[in-house]
């Protein structure tokens, strides 16, 4: 069935069908891909749908299929991480937005693949090899929520979660041609998330439409007490879904065209401003000066944070073990063999940070430049609505090109990781090509201000047709 | 600079072992990364307090209340290494 099918598209199907037909339907279709999207199917989905059908399809999302990135825990089914050291992890409970989906009535697929431990832009540090792109096969989706903007862009499924630690849910969007959310820190709990960086990540949702983003964050968005940072405020996403951006004021932060920007990247992000003052919105250019140190500020504190929270895969009580003498060997065996390079590699770097010494030279450092970051940021939207700039500075690149030189591909993510340094929320919609490889524009509000850009997203797709174009080999 | 000591004194503290062969290409890539994060150094931070989180919130309490918990037989779920309810590791000392 292939098909890029909105919401609303599912829902019509399953009333004139099944939940049952629809799910078999796609179970089908991810049958036959090409892209290694999906690394575990749920077999409990078909069930799932069936029951749903006898209850009479009550619930926001009844019927509706869902995929889930690798980190989020659901009960039953292996959440690994894409990594080794997780093989065979079954969680025995399931994340806050997983029960919230269950309730809604949504039918989980299966999981997707990511970057292991969500740490990389291009998903080729799966354990699971490499997901491809479905635009082009021998390019990265990107990452680290590759399989599930690939799988939504492929019509494999209609939508699905990932999480945004540096930029994880909007560069695969922008690389696949799709919609990503970055939700204000603290909207969305954390709770069954396996953290990576816990002070900068959230779970996003990822669409073909930005009117779908609005309908899973009404669902899977709002407080748990089982996460201590998340906010309770209560907000309708779907209220945002307004085709008017009269008297908007946009501000467009010049650092984020910087050097090394793709010509053809940033053509279509201005042409894509134009057309939002064709609609009756205004622009004016602003300065984000930290910008350029956004860069070294977060990698050090997701390193720094990594050597902490993936200390707890020792071996000692789940997942991969190797033989040891005792348990300081048992351990330092276990992770060596159990995590790629990348994630030896940050929990190093992370570890080195934070050691006597150089805490203050880094760790101490990196904090303090995140505050004039985010000092940034409050400045530039204090005079603005929405700031506007593109979501990743090149289009996809070639699967290989990057992966054997770190500092090359932490550069890709220049313009989405001051974003999660300041807390901010974001989304990354279509707004053109660069060859035959779509770009995504970045859309970036104030603190809790999710409405706003979902508003402006949503008028800009009414207005525009760049996101009903298809990868070739989808209908 | 990090040297290759220090690369293996790292391993240890954060428990993954690098024989010697490997520390060398390790100290390779790690200092390409280390001269980049060297960039912070021209940035001003005089006066500047550091941001550990954005929520603005600072502490999270909950009553002292017994709740329901996960079931030991979940827990250990995971694990063959087990006896007796507990999760069974190799000697530490």
């Amino acid at each position: 069935m292939a098909a890029w099918t909105d919401i609303s598209g599912i829902k019509q199907k399953i009333a004139d069908s099944s939940a049952e037909e629809v799910t078999a339907s796609y179970i089908e279709t991810i049958g036959k891909s090409k892209i290694n999207g999906f690394t575990t199917m749920w077999d409990e989905a078909i069930n799932v749908a069936r029951e749903i059908d006898s209850e009479g399809h009550e619930g926001p999302l009844a019927g509706v299929p869902i995929a889930i990135k690798e980190n989020i825990s659901t009960k039953g089914l292996s959440t690994t991480c894409s990594s080794k050291i997780l093989q065979g992890y079954v969680p025995p409970y399931d994340a806050h937005v997983i029960e919230r989906l269950r309730e809604a009535g949504a039918v989980i697929l299966g999981k997707t693949n990511m970057d292991e431990f969500a740490m990389g832009t291009s998903t080729e540090s799966s354990y699971y090899g490499p997901t491809l792109n479905p635009w082009d096969m021998d390019r990265v989706p990107g990452g680290s929520s590759g399989g599930s903007a690939a799988v939504v862009a492929a019509g494999e499924v209609p939508v699905s979660l990932g999480s945004d630690t540096g930029g994880s849910v909007r560069c695969p969007a922008a690389y696949c041609g799709v919609v990503g959310l970055k939700p204000t820190y603290g909207c969305i709990s954390r709770y069954g998330l396996i953290s990576y960086a816990n002070s900068l990540e959230q779970i996003g949702p990822l669409a073909t439409n930005v009117a779908d983003i609005a309908t899973i964050m009404d669902v899977v968005a709002g407080y748990d007490s089982r996460d201590s940072t998340s906010i309770n405020r209560e907000n309708t996403y779907s209220d945002a879904l307004k085709d008017d951006v009269n008297g908007l004021k946009i501000g467009v932060p010049e650092e984020y065209f910087g050097e090394g920007i793709d010509e053809k990247v940033e053509k279509a992000v201005w042409d894509a401003i134009s057309k939002f003052e064709d609609m009756g919105a205004t622009y004016e250019k602003v300065s984000m000066p930290h910008t350029k140190y956004a860069l070294a500020s977060y990698y050090i504190i997701a390193m720094s944070e990594a050597s902490s929270n993936l200390a707890r895969f020792d071996g000692t009580r789940y997942g991969y073990r190797a033989e040891g003498e005792n348990w300081h060997v048992m351990a330092s065996r276990t992770r060596a063999q159990g995590f790629g390079e990348e994630v030896k590699r940050r929990i190093l770097l992370g570890t080195y940070a934070l050691s006597a010494g150089y805490h203050d030279k880094y760790y101490l450092k990196a904090l303090k430049v995140r505050t004039l970051v985010k000092q940034d940021f409050d400045r530039a939207l204090d005079n603005v609505d929405v700031l506007m700039a593109p979501t990743m500075p090149a289009p996809a690149f070639k699967i290989g090109e990057k992966i054997d030189d770190p500092l090359s591909l932490y550069l890709a993510d220049v313009n989405t990781v001051p974003i999660n340094l300041a807390g901010v929320p974001s989304i990354s919609v279509p707004c053109g090509f660069s060859g035959d490889m779509p770009v995504g524009l970045q859309i970036i509000g104030k603190h809790f201000d999710e409405n706003a850009i979902i508003k402006a997203a949503y008028s800009f797709e009414q207005n525009t047709d760049h996101h009903t174009r298809r990868p070739p080999e989808v209908a | 600079m990090i040297t290759k000591e220090e690369v293996e004194h790292v391993g240890w503290l954060a428990r993954i072992e690098i024989d010697e062969k490997e520390s060398d290409a390790y100290a390779e890539k790690l200092n390409s990364v280390l001269d980049y994060f060297g960039q912070l150094d021209e940035v001003d931070t005089e006066g500047v307090e550091p941001t550990y989180h954005v929520a603005d919130i600072v502490n999270v309490f909950r009553k002292d209340e017994v709740t329901e918990s996960m079931s030991q037989e979940d827990v250990l779920a995971n694990t063959e290494n087990k006896q007796e309810g507990n999760f069974k590791s190799p000697r530490i000392m």
